[in-house]
C-alpha cells in the first residue's frame, strides 16, 4: 500500500525475472508439459505483482483461476494425451524464425519506446483513492463489477455455461438401457455362471512359481479355480508334492 | 470493515517477523509427529489394539523415530522418471502446506518482549481466497509427482486425485460464501470478530457441514482416500517415491489436514474465541488463553479425521464424484441463495421476527408438500425403469436392432456366419426348433 519503497522494488525484480524466465521457458522447452509448468510460474509470478500494486484480490483470483483451474486443465489434457509426447521440432513453413524474431523485435521496441516512455515519471493517480473509495480494494471491485460492469460480467458468465453446455453436450452418450443399479449388478454376480466372489489364491505353499501350484482343498484335493485358465490350457499346471506339504506343516508346529 | 483494521499487520519488526515464521513451522512440524502417534493411537483403541507405545513416554517419540528411518532409507528413483519434476513435486507439495498457515489467527493481540502484536503472521482483506489459492498449488504437487514418476499407476493416481482435490475445492469455496456474506469480509481476523456472540457453525449449519465433508475430500482422507486406494492404484501418486521425498509428501498430508481444520475453526467455530462455559469467563479471550482454545477447537477436527478413517470404508470412485458434483455443489448453491434471500430481507426490508417466523413455517411447509410430490413421481420412475429393465430383457436376441452395423435393406435378415452357426448353442436352438 506504500508507494515506491525499497520492498516493492526487490519484489518487482525478483517476481519480474521470474516471469519473464517462465516466458523463456514455456517457448524453449521441448515438451509439452514443461511448458505448462513454465506458464504456471509466470502466473503465479504475475499473481505476486499484482498483489505488490495494491490489487490482493486480483491476485488471488489469478492463482485460484489460471493457475488452479485453467494450467491445470491444459496439464490433465497433456497427461492423458501422451506421457512421454514431444513436439515435433521440423519447421513446416520456411523461414517462420527469421520473420518471427524480426516481428518481435519490432513489437518489443514498439513496446517499450511507445509505452516505456509515456509511463516514466508517472505517478499512479488516484489508486489509494480508489482502493478506499468503498473502504477496500474488494469492495471497489465489488461495486464496479455488479454496477458499471454487469452487462459485461453477465454476458461473459452465458459465454461460459455455453461452452460448458457444449463440452456436456458432445460429451453426452445416450443409453440404450437404464443404468444398472447396484442391486441388480450384485444379482446378475450372484446368479450368474461366474464365480461370485473371489477366486481362492494359487500357491499356498508356495515354494515354486506361485501362480502355477494350485491351492489347496480342505480334504487335500487341489482346486483348479486357483489356476488361471491360460496355465490349465497349457498343461503349466505344477502337480503337488506331498512330501513339501508334511514338511511345511511339521516346520509350522503341526497344525494340521 | 475499513482499511485501519489491518493496522495491527504488516508494522511487526523483523525479529518479530522471523520469530512467527520459525514458531508456526516449528508447531506445524510438531503436530505433525503428534497427529500421526495420536492417529495411530486412536485407531489402535478402536480396533482392541494398544498401538505405539515403546520409544518415549506413552510411545510419543514413535513418529520421530519412524521420521528418521525413513529419512535414511535408500532412495530409489525410477529410469522413466522425468528427474526435474520428479524433484521439485514433493518440495512444492510440502511447501504449499506450509505456507498457508500464514493467515490463520492463534490468538488476540498479546506482548512478546514489550512488541503488541497480534498471534498471526499477517492478514489482508482477502485471506481466506489465498488459502485456495494456496491449496490449488498444492494440487500441483499431486499431479506432478504422479506424472513424473514415469510409471501407470501413480498417473492415474495423480490424475485422480487432482480431479477429486479440483472438485471437492468448488464445494468448499462455495461453502466460504455464506460465511463471507455474514462476516462481510474475507479476512481471517475479521471473520472471528464477526463471530463474537455466536459461531457460524450454529447460524450456517449447512455451509458447516459442506465444508466438513468437503475438507475430508480435500485432504485425500478416508473414506474418500481414492488417490491412494491400494486395492487399485498401489500407492497412488507417491507409489514411485522414497525415503526424503516420501516423508516430504506424508508431512503435507498432515501438515494440510491441521490446515483445513485450522480454517475450520478460523471461519465456522469462533477461531481462538473460548467455548461457551468459559467465555462467561472475563479473561478467556485475552492474553495467550485463546492459544488454548484454538489448539483443543483443533484438535477435535483431527479426532474426527481419525475417526472417521477408523470407521468408515473407503467410497467407489464414481460414487464419490456424484456425490461432490451432484449432492454437495448444488446444496451449497441453494443455501447460499437462501442466505443471499434472507440478507436481503434482512438489510432492505422491514421484517419483525414474527413475520420472519411466518415466512419461514410457510417456506417449510412448501418444501414438505413438494418434496411429497416429488417421492410420488420418483417412484413412478422408478417403476417404469423396472418395466422397461424387464421388457428389454426378454425381448429376443436380434443382432440387426438398431441398425447396427449399417441400417438393413428392405426386408434384409440377420443370416448367421459359418462360425455362429457352428456354435454349440445355435446348435442347440436348431435342433429344438
Amino acid at each position: 500500500m506504500i508507494e515506491g519503497n525499497f520492498g516493492e522494488e526487490i519484489v518487482f525484480w525478483v517476481s519480474g525475472g521470474l516471469a519473464v524466465l517462465g516466458a523463456l521457458g514455456m517457448i524453449l522447452s521441448k515438451k509439452a508439459v514443461h511448458s505448462a509448468l513454465w506458464v504456471a510460474l509466470t502466473m503465479i509470478n504475475l499473481a505476486i505483482l499484482y498483489v505488490a500494486n495494491s490489487a490482493p484480490f486480483l491476485g488471488m483470483v489469478q492463482v485460484i483461476v489460471y493457475t488452479g483451474a485453467v494450467m491445470m486443465l491444459f496439464l490433465f489434457v497433456l497427461m492423458v494425451v501422451g506421457v512421454d509426447s514431444s513436439d515435433s521440432l521440423i519447421e513446416t513453413l520456411k523461414g517462420q524464425r527469421l520473420v518471427a524474431i524480426v516481428l518481435a523485435l519490432g513489437l518489443g521496441i514498439l513496446l517499450i519506446a511507445g509505452v516505456g516512455a509515456g509511463l516514466t515519471d508517472l505517478v499512479p493517480a488516484g489508486l489509494d483513492a480508489a482502493n478506499g473509495l468503498d473502504g477496500g480494494n474488494v469492495q471497489g471491485i465489488a461495486r464496479l463489477l455488479f454496477t458499471e460492469y454487469l452487462v459485461a460480467f453477465e454476458v461473459t458468465s452465458a459465454l461460459l455455461i455455453t461452452a460448458a453446455l457444449g463440452a456436456m453436450v458432445l460429451a453426452h452418450r445416450e443409453r440404450w438401457l437404464p443404468r444398472a443399479s447396484q442391486e441388480e449388478l450384485s444379482k446378475a454376480r450372484f446368479m450368474g455362471p461366474g464365480h461370485p466372489g473371489n477366486l481362492p489364491s494359487s500357491g499356498t505353499y508356495a515354494r515354486h512359481n506361485a501362480v502355477d501350484t494350485p491351492a489347496l482343498l480342505p480334504d487335500g484335493s487341489t482346486s483348479d479355480l486357483s489356476i488361471p485358465g491360460p496355465l490349465v490350457a497349457r498343461g503349466d499346471v505344477r502337480p503337488i508334492d506331498h512330501h513339501d506339504v508334511e514338511q511345511i506343516e511339521s516346520l509350522g508346529g503341526g497344525a494340521k | 470493515m475499513t482499511e485501519s483494521q489491518f493496522g495491527v499487520f504488516g508494522i511487526d519488526p523483523w525479529w518479530l517477523v522471523l520469530l512467527k515464521v520459525l514458531a508456526i513451522f516449528v508447531m506445524l512440524v510438531l503436530l505433525t509427529l503428534f497427529t500421526i502417534w495420536w492417529e495411530r493411537r486412536v485407531v489402535s483403541r478402536m480396533q482392541n489394539r494398544i498401538g505405539p507405545n515403546r520409544v518415549g513416554p506413552f510411545g510419543l517419540l514413535q513418529s520421530l523415530m519412524d521420521g528418521f528411518k525413513l529419512g535414511l532409507k535408500e532412495e530409489i528413483i525410477p529410469k522413466a522418471a522425468h528427474v526435474g519434476v520428479y524433484w521439485i513435486a514433493p518440495v512444492i507439495s510440502a511447501t504449499a502446506a506450509f505456507l498457508a498457515f500464514a493467515v490463520i489467527p492463534f490468538g488476540p493481540t498479546v506482548s512478546i518482549f514489550g512488541v503488541e502484536t497480534p498471534l498471526q503472521l499477517t492478514d489482508f482483506p482477502v485471506s481466506v481466497l489465498y488459502i485456495l489459492a494456496i491449496a490449488s498449488i498444492g494440487i500441483y504437487g499431486i499431479v506432478l509427482a504422479g506424472w513424473s514418476s514415469g510409471s501407470t499407476y501413480p498417473l492415474l493416481g495423480g490424475l485422480r486425485s487432482s480431479a477429486q482435490m479440483i472438485s471437492y475445492e468448488i464445494a468448499m469455496g462455495m461453502s466460504f460464501v455464506a460465511v463471507f456474506l455474514y462476516a462481510g469480509s474475507m479476512s481471517t481476523s475479521e471473520i472471528i470478530s464477526a463471530q463474537e456472540p455466536i459461531w457460524f457453525a450454529v447460524i450456517l449449519l449447512p455451509s458447516f457441514l459442506i465444508y466438513v465433508t468437503s475438507m475430508v475430500g480435500e485432504t485425500n482422507r478416508a473414506p474418500f482416500d481414492l488417490p491412494e486406494a491400494e486395492g487399485e492404484l498401489v500407492g497412488g501418486f507417491h507409489t514411485e517415491y522414497s525415503s526424503l521425498k516420501f516423508a516430504m509428501f506424508f508431512l503435507a498430508e498432515y501438515i494440510n489436514m491441521v490446515t483445513v481444520s485450522a480454517l475450520a475453526t478460523t471461519l465456522f467455530l469462533g477461531g481462538w474465541l473460548a467455548p461457551w462455559p468459559i467465555s462467561l469467563w472475563e479473561s478467556a479471550n485475552t492474553g495467550w488463553w485463546p492459544l488454548l482454545w484454538w489448539l483443543a477447537k483443533v484438535q477435535i477436527f483431527i479426532f474426527v479425521f481419525i475417526w472417521l478413517r477408523a470407521t468408515l470404508p473407503r467410497l467407489r470412485y464414481d460414487q464419490f464424484m456424484k456425490f461432490g458434483w451432484k449432492v454437495l455443489i448444488p446444496a451449497s448453491i441453494i443455501w447460499i441463495m437462501i442466505v443471499a434471500a434472507a440478507r436481503v430481507l434482512r438489510n432492505d426490508v422491514e421484517l419483525s421476527n414474527r413475520q420472519l417466523l411466518i415466512i419461514g413455517a410457510v417456506v417449510i411447509a412448501g418444501l414438505l408438500v413438494v418434496s411429497w410430490f416429488a417421492q410420488g413421481t420418483i417412484d413412478r420412475r422408478e417403476a417404469a425403469r423396472r418395466l422397461v429393465r424387464s421388457e428389454i430383457e426378454n425381448r429376443p436376441y436380434d443382432p440387426m436392432a438398431g441398425g447396427f452395423p449399417v441400417p438393413p435393406m428392405p426386408g434384409q435378415q440377420a443370416v448367421l456366419t459359418s462360425r455362429r452357426s457352428g456354435s454349440p448353442v445355435v446348435q442347440q436352438e436348431a435342433l429344438d426348433g
